[in-house]
C-alpha cells in the first residue's frame, strides 16, 4: 500500500512541477495545489498506512493508526487552502491590473520606482 | 511566571485580533499597535532577565509533557532574538505612523505587522519542528498581505513570484518534516536531538538536513535560492521593506542555526562543507550586487545577502567563538538593516527617485539625517567600535582557529565591499551639489521621521559600545548550541 501511494506522490509531484513551470498563472496555481497535496500524502505515508482500531479510545489496542500525522496533515491542509485562496485572488487582481496572465510578460526589468 | 515564554506571541496576537474589529479607526489602531508593542518589549526584556538568572524557560502547552505536546522553549538565543524583533517592530511601526497616509493605514496595515511579529516571535520560541512550520506560515501570510498592500502593478507582479517561491518552500518544509517524522517518530526538537544519533542509516539524515537547508535557505535568500529577493523586496514600501529585510531573512538563518547545531551537527562533514560553500557563494553574489547597482534600495538589499552569508559562515564553522560571532552579528544586522532601509526610504521620499544620479547634496538641507546615515553606514561596514565590528571579529577568529583561511578572508573582503557600497550612497546622495529642488512627499516630514530611526541607531551604537556588557548573554545563548545536552535537559525533564 505504501509503495502504491508513493508512486501516486511521485506522479502528483511530477504534474505539479510541470504545471508550475508553465506560463499561465492559473496552471501555476493548480500546480502549487497539487504540490501541497503530494506533501500531505507524504506525511501520511511516511508514518505508515496501517489499518486497525482508533488509538486513544480503547485500552489494550495493539494494531492502531498513528494519530499524529493526521493532525499534522489537517493543519497543513488548512494552511495550504488559505494560501491557495489568497493566491487565486491575487492572480485575479493582477490580471485586472496588468491585463495578462502570462508569466513571460511579467518579467521585471523596468525601473521599480 | 511559568507562562512567560508565550507572552511575546500572545500579546501582539490579541491586540491584532481586537484591532480587526475597527479597521478604519486609524488613530486608535496606531495607539493600540504601539501600546501592544511597548508592553511586548517590556515583557521580552523581562524574559531575557529571567532566562539569564533562572536558565532556560519551557512551557508545555496544554500541560502535555514533552515530547508529546507542543513545547515552547525560551533559551537565551530565542529570548534575545524575540526582544530584538519586538523592539524593531516598535520603531518601524512608529516610523510607519508618520510615513503612510491615513487611507493606507486603514487597510489592516498594523494588524498585518503585528501578526508578522507573532509569527516571527513564535518561530524563535517554539521547540517543535512542525510548530515552526505553522509559525512560518503565520508570518508568511502576513508578509503576503503587507507586500500586496497598495496594489500597484509592479507590486502585484512581484508578489506573485514571492508567493510562488514561498508556497513551494512550504510544501518542501512539510515534506522534510514528514521524512524526519518517518525516520525518528518525533517532532520535538530536543527529542529529535536525542533520537537522530540512534538512526542506523545516517545518510537519510544528511538528505533530510539538506532538504531543511533548502527550505530555510529559500527564506534566508541563500545563493542559489535568492532570485526572488531583490525583486520582491524592492517593490515594498519602506517601513514594510525594513520589516522584511530585518526580520524575515533572519528567521531563515535562525532556523538553520537551530536545526543544524541541534539536529544535524554530528552528521559528518558533508553538511558543514555544504553550508560553507553556500555561505561563500552568498557573500560573493551579495558583493557583486551591492557594487553593481545604483538604486539605493537595491544596494541595501544586496547587503542583506552579504550579511546572511557572513552569519551562515559563522554557523558552518560551528565553534563557540564563531557561533557567538554569528549571533552577535545577527542581532547587529537586524538593527542596522532596519535603520538603513528606513533611511534610504526617506532619501527616496525626499528626492522622488531611487537612483543615485538624481540625488546629491542632501546633507546641507538635512544635516541630522545625513550624519545618521553616515554612522549607520560605518556601523554596517563594521568600523570599530560600532556594532558590526565585534561580530565579524569573532566570526573571523573562529574561522582562523579552525585553520580556515579562505572563509575569514572572504568575510574581511566583504566588509570592504559593504563599505564601498554604502559610501557610494553617502558620497553621491548626501555630499556634492543638490541636483534640483527636492520636493518629494516626505521632505516636510523629515524631522518627525528621523526620530524613531535615530533612536534605533542609538540602540545599535549602544549595542556596539556595550559589547563587553552584552557578551555574557551571548555566551549563555550559544552554550546550548554547542552542548545540546543543556537544551535537551531543560526541555525533557525526567
Amino acid at each position: 500500500m505504501e509503495i502504491f501511494v508513493s508512486i501516486i506522490i511521485g506522479v502528483l509531484t511530477m504534474c505539479a512541477v510541470y504545471l508550475v513551470l508553465s506560463r499561465s498563472l492559473l496552471r501555476i496555481i493548480i500546480g502549487t495545489a497539487l504540490f501541497s497535496h503530494a506533501a500531505h500524502l507524504l506525511v501520511l505515508t511516511t508514518a505508515g498506512l496501517k489499518t486497525g482500531a482508533a488509538p486513544v479510545l480503547v485500552d489494550g489496542v495493539t494494531e492502531f493508526t498513528d494519530p499524529l500525522p493526521q493532525a499534522l496533515v489537517l493543519t497543513a491542509i488548512v494552511i495550504s487552502f488559505g494560501v491557495t485562496a489568497f493566491f487565486l485572488v491575487l492572480a485575479y487582481r493582477t490580471y485586472q491590473e496588468l491585463s495578462t496572465d502570462n508569466m513571460e510578460e511579467m518579467k521585471g526589468t523596468e525601473s521599480y520606482d | 511566571m511559568i507562562n512567560l515564554p508565550v507572552f511575546p506571541i500572545v500579546i501582539p496576537a490579541l491586540a491584532a485580533i481586537l484591532m480587526m474589529f475597527m479597521p478604519k479607526r486609524v488613530q486608535l489602531q496606531r495607539g493600540m499597535a504601539l501600546g501592544a508593542l511597548v508592553i511586548t518589549s517590556i515583557v521580552s526584556l523581562f524574559l531575557v532577565h529571567t532566562v539569564s538568572t533562572e536558565g532556560i524557560q519551557t512551557l508545555n502547552l496544554g500541560s502535555w509533557q514533552a515530547p508529546f505536546g507542543i513545547t515552547l522553549v525560551s533559551d537565551m538565543l530565542s529570548a534575545l532574538l524575540v526582544t530584538t524583533s519586538t523592539l524593531l517592530t516598535l520603531f518601524i511601526v512608529w516610523f510607519a505612523v508618520h510615513y503612510f497616509s491615513d487611507s493606507y493605514e486603514g487597510n489592516y496595515l498594523y494588524i498585518a505587522m503585528l501578526f508578522l511579529l507573532v509569527g516571527v516571535n513564535g518561530a524563535f520560541t517554539t521547540g517543535d519542528i512542525f510548530n515552526l512550520f505553522v509559525f512560518f506560515e503565520v508570518f508568511l501570510m502576513s508578509s503576503y498581505v503587507l507586500i500586496v498592500l497598495g496594489g500597484r502593478g509592479v507590486q502585484l507582479r512581484e508578489s506573485i513570484k514571492y508567493l510562488l517561491v514561498n508556497i513551494i518552500a512550504s510544501a518542501l518544509f512539510v515534506m522534510s518534516v514528514a521524512l524526519l517524522y518517518g525516520v525518528t517518530g518525533t517532532l520535538n526538537l530536543a527529542d529529535l536531538a536525542m533520537k537522530i544519533p540512534l538512526v542506523d542509516n545516517p545518510d537519510v539524515i544528511t538528505v533530510i538536513g539538506v532538504l531543511f537547508v533548502i527550505v530555510f535557505g529559500m527564506k534566508g535568500a541563500l545563493v542559489p535560492l535568492h532570485y526572488w529577493l531583490p525583486g520582491a523586496y524592492v517593490v515594498a514600501p519602506t517601513p514594510i521593506l525594513a520589516m522584511f529585510g530585518a526580520l524575515l531573512t533572519k528567521v531563515g538563518i535562525y532556523s538553520i542555526l537551530r536545526t543544524y547545531t541541534l539536529l544535524f551537527d554530528g552528521n559528518g562533514d558533508f553538511l558543514q562543507t555544504f553550508l560553507m560553500v553556500l555561505a561563500a557563494l552568498t557573500i560573493f553574489i551579495g558583493m557583486t550586487g551591492a557594487i553593481a547597482y545604483n538604486d539605493v534600495k537595491l544596494i541595501i538589499i544586496y547587503n542583506i545577502m552579504i550579511a546572511v552569508g557572513v552569519i551562515l559562515y559563522g554557523i558552518s564553522v560551528n565553534t563557540q567563538t564563531s557561533l557567538e560571532g554569528s549571533l552577535y552579528y545577527l542581532i547587529h544586522d537586524m538593527l542596522i538593516k532596519a535603520v538603513l532601509f528606513m533611511l534610504v526610504g526617506m532619501m527616496i521620499g525626499i528626492t522622488k527617485s531611487g537612483q543615485l544620479r538624481d540625488m546629491g547634496g542632501l546633507i546641507t538641507r538635512f544635516p541630522l539625517f545625513g550624519w545618521t546615515f553616515f554612522v549607520a553606514a560605518l556601523s554596517l561596514a563594521g568600523i570599530p567600535p560600532l556594532s558590526g565590528f565585534f561580530g565579524k571579529l569573532l566570526i573571523v577568529s573562529g574561522g582562523m582557529n579552525e585553520g580556515e583561511l579562505f572563509g575569514p578572508l572572504l568575510v574581511l573582503i566583504s566588509s570592504l565591499f559593504v563599505l564601498y557600497s554604502v559610501m557610494k550612497i553617502f558620497l553621491n546622495g548626501f555630499w556634492g551639489e543638490a541636483k534640483r529642488e527636492y520636493d518629494g512627499p516626505l521632505a516636510p516630514y523629515t524631522k518627525r521621521l528621523i526620530v524613531p530611526v535615530f533612536l534605533l541607531l542609538a540602540i545599535a551604537v549602544a549595542y556596539g559600545f556595550g559589547a563587553e556588557a552584552i557578551h555574557p548573554y551571548i555566551t549563555q545563548a550559544i552554550e546550548p548550541l554547542v552542548n545540546p545536552e543543556i537544551y535537551i535537559d531543560a526541555v525533557i525533564k525526567e
